[in-house]
């Protein structure tokens, strides 16, 4: 499924943002809008790494702390904490992530699917391995993380 | 060419031309004259199979192309319409009706062939021998010829719907005659002569069943003979003697029809066949059905889509557009007044703001209420089925169908409401003779009526049958334990009828198709309180019940208590608040393991909305007062326990979203003045 997906697009801009040291790519055409952190009305009963809601232009939306989710290390809110709005499919998500770095252009030809490279649960979320000016980032599946 | 774009508007309009061809229909049963009616019905008809066609649903295009024919021929006069011919387009909606739905569903018009519907169709055409048509499968397999018969065509076949027509016609003392005509062989123009005949049979009755068909007489396809089942107010010996007056006649054969012969001899060893082929065509249409489904998943989606839409009036949106204009003029007023050089200018724009984001609501609220029409519209169609079945003459009378409500609302009332129209016809309401006895009119009266009052409306359900029986429900309550003897004794008359509420408590001597089962009443509750409305009963003995539905104007926005608990805030909607209590902890005692309060000698279980909601730092446990909200869950009183209660404040309520639905306690959420989200509790669901 990955490897068909890659091949079937020439050039794709792609959001890279951080996560602690790792940098992450997200499909720009997916992403509603990027915020500040605001703040955020906890739901009771719902999994660690939903941190609850928040008011976006008055429609209600679930925020993802990416950190939760990944198992990584929870990291105090910063000045550069911000909130990426995706709308996948349906439905809209926010995904707390420690800093938006940069915009990039990925072909085809610069990504290498990640099953190759990673074998794990893991790799289940990851659509692919992004190489930018010698830096690696990985480009995140959220339709599958978010188990559509 | 990609037709799913206009899928939505297939949908709606399909929808709306099959109520209005129900409505018609209905009107045409009663007044068979009325031609405007008919011509109303044609058109429907018409534009369905056009928007069908063009859609590329074949079977719904030759369903109402059929159902056209035989509309044509009423237009023209040649066919009477009937109750039962009624009956059989009323079967032709119910088909287009399911396809329709499946439309909505799979965004195909699926793989169920109605046949029985199409056949039933061409036979009331073939009948009245006028228009011509490709004789269907059925028709084929009963003419092939049995040897060991006398004369081939004398073995019949009969469908339900002729079955059911001289059922009918016995019923009502007509004559109902399987007549065998044999022609001379030396016969030359056997269709001419065929021709002479039918005329004569219909001078004195009507010809339901022909076999082989008319238009194959017609043609001549037949050998020299033929059967035809005749009604008629005139008995055989009449009909004997003017075909035999006919020339080039070798013999008439007729006998008498009764309704045991129709059920079951008839059919004889053909039955046998027939069963072979439906079971054939059943295992292909699963098959069909089977292979349909990987494809239809993704239609799904796209369809599912487009579903939910309003029409809304294009006056409501002009409001709407003016009210935005002036929202826009304001603000730009605003950002050019300065607070404090002109204060006075400053505060009237903001008043005038106010009141443009009050007429706003209203005008959006407006927009998202459909007239309960939409509901009702379906209901005298139903009466007039259940009356058919029951036996019982019932007149249906509704008004109010401008009143509205919001669309939420309108999409989840027709089932209780169905339920409520279906208890008065069937335990209601009594039986002719009954009420012949009782000296009431025959025709039995159901009143439903709709009406606005206040931020309510109330939908009433009424009949002037014979009332609800409470001792017969103390009785019930008591043969099932739900109430002791004392109890019942003990009940009033109001607490009795709300026992019919209870769950799996029917006082219904017979289960019948329509209720009995104890499954109606208990939803109906339920349902109705999920929308924030409530049920009441008045009945008087002999004289009828009356069934009133209160219901919310909107469900979007209501009044709500705000509270703390912890640092977070809650949102309790007001209506299921009873009362708020400051209590001190050491009166609160444990039963159980569960805390209760002593309100009044009542025992009121209480929870710590902190605990149910995991709120962190909440500082209720070390209160020594606590602030408890008595809320009212169903019949029963809960006391939730807050940090401290804020204010009464007007909410807007929002999903939650797809990815967090279904979390126990919350209703929803909503948005606060200072732009923060509050959750709405779900009183029913908090312990």
């Amino acid at each position: 499924m990955a490897d068909s997906q890659i091949h079937e697009f020439e050039t794709r801009q792609f959001i890279v943002f951080s996560l602690g040291e790792e940098r992450f790519g997200i499909d720009s055409l997916k992403i509603t809008t990027i915020d500040r952190m605001k703040t955020i009305t906890r739901v009771p009963k719902t999994p660690d790494y939903i941190k609850g809601v928040i008011n976006l232009r008055g429609d209600i939306i679930p925020v993802m702390d990416l950190r939760a989710k990944f198992n990584l290390p929870l990291a105090e809110e910063t000045e550069d904490t911000r909130i990426i709005i995706l709308k996948l499919e349906e439905i809209s998500i926010g995904v707390i992530v420690d800093q938006v770095i940069q915009t990039i252009q990925l072909g085809g030809e610069s990504i290498e699917s990640a099953s190759s490279l990673i074998n794990s649960a893991a790799s289940d979320y990851i659509f692919g391995i992004g190489k930018v000016d010698g830096e690696i980032v990985t480009l995140l599946n959220f339709e599958k993380i978010i188990k559509l | 060419m990609d037709m799913s774009q206009y899928l939505q508007i297939f949908i709606e309009e399909a929808n709306e031309h099959v109520q209005s061809l129900n409505q018609c229909l209905l009107q045409i049963e009663k007044d068979p004259e009325d031609k405007k009616v008919l011509n109303e019905i044609f058109r429907s008809a018409h534009t369905i199979k056009g928007m069908a066609g063009t859609m590329g649903f074949t079977k719904m295009t030759k369903l109402t192309h059929d159902m056209e024919n035989v509309l044509h021929s009423i237009r023209n006069d040649e066919i009477k319409i009937t109750s039962d011919l009624v009956d059989v387009l009323f079967k032709c909606l119910d088909a287009l009706e399911n396809y329709v739905n499946s439309v909505v569903t799979t965004a195909g018009e699926g793989d169920k062939e109605y046949n029985n519907v199409i056949v039933s169709l061409n036979q009331i055409l073939e009948n009245k021998g006028t228009i011509s048509h490709s004789p269907t499968s059925k028709e084929l397999n009963s003419q092939t010829p049995v040897e060991n018969d006398k004369y081939i065509t004398a073995r019949l076949d009969i469908d339900e719907f002729e079955q059911h027509a001289v059922n009918k016609a016995i019923d009502m003392g007509i004559n109902a005659l399987k007549i065998t005509i044999v022609l001379n062989k030396g016969c030359l123009l056997k269709s001419a002569r065929a021709f002479i005949l039918f005329q004569t049979l219909e001078r004195y009755g009507e010809i339901i069943k022909s076999q082989p068909l008319v238009q194959d007489i017609e043609d001549e396809k037949f050998d020299f003979e033929f059967t035809v089942i005749v009604v008629s107010k005139e008995d055989g010996k009449l009909f004997s003697k003017e075909l035999n007056s006919i020339a080039e006649i070798e013999e008439v054969i007729i006998s008498k029809m009764s309704k045991y012969e129709d059920e079951g001899s008839v059919h004889s060893e053909k039955e046998k066949k027939a069963e072979v082929d439906f079971k054939a065509g059943e295992s292909l249409e699963e098959v069909t059905t089977k292979q349909a489904v990987p494809q239809d998943t993704t239609k799904q989606n796209v369809a599912r889509k487009t579903q939910r839409t309003v029409r809304v009036d294009i006056d409501r949106l002009d409001v709407l557009m003016n009210l935005i204009g002036e929202l826009i003029i304001t603000k730009t007023r605003l950002e050019g007044t300065d607070i404090t050089t002109k204060p006075q200018e400053y505060h009237e724009t903001l008043e005038y703001l106010d009141r443009i984001t009050t007429n706003l609501n209203d005008s959006v609220m407006k927009v998202r209420m459909v007239p309960v029409e939409t509901v009702f519209n379906r209901f005298p169609r139903m009466i007039r089925d259940i009356s058919k079945d029951l036996g019982k003459e019932i007149e249906l009378v509704m008004s109010g169908e401008e009143t509205e409500l919001d669309r939420t609302v309108i999409d989840e009332i027709g089932d209780p409401l169905i339920h409520l129209l279906r208890n008065s016809c069937d335990h209601g309401l009594e039986s002719i003779a009954k009420r012949k006895q009782l000296g009431k009119s025959e025709v039995g009266k159901i009143n439903l009526k709709a009406y606005q009052s206040g931020n309510y409306v109330i939908i009433e359900v009424a009949d002037d049958g014979a009332g609800i029986n409470t001792e017969k429900i103390r009785a019930k309550a008591i043969e099932t334990g739900i109430v002791s003897r004392e109890a019942a004794a003990a009940m009033s008359q109001q607490d009795a009828i709300e026992l019919l509420f209870m769950p799996s408590f029917s006082t219904a001597d017979k289960v019948t198709g329509l209720s009995g089962r104890g499954v109606g009443l208990d939803v109906v509750k339920t349902k109705i309180e999920q929308l924030g409305g409530t049920v009441e009963v008045e009945t008087s003995i002999g004289k009828g019940s009356k069934f009133m539905i209160k219901l919310p104007l909107t469900l979007a926005i209501y009044q709500a208590l705000l509270v703390n608990v912890g640092t977070e805030k809650y949102a309790i909607p007001l209506g299921s608040i009873y009362q708020i209590y400051n209590w001190q902890a050491q009166d609160v005692k444990t039963v159980q393991g569960q805390e209760v309060i002593l309100l009044r000698n009542m025992v009121v279980p209480i929870t710590r909305l902190a605990n149910s909601l995991e709120v962190p730092n909440s500082d209720s446990k070390s209160q020594k007062q606590l602030k408890i909200v008595i809320v009212r869950k169903g019949e029963k009183l809960t006391g939730l326990v807050v940090d401290s209660v804020i204010g009464q404040q007007e909410i807007v309520i929002k999903s939650l979203g797809k990815l967090l639905t279904g979390i126990k306690y919350l209703a929803g959420a909503t948005i606060l003045g200072d732009g923060n989200v509050a959750l709405i509790i779900d009183v029913n669901s908090i312990t």
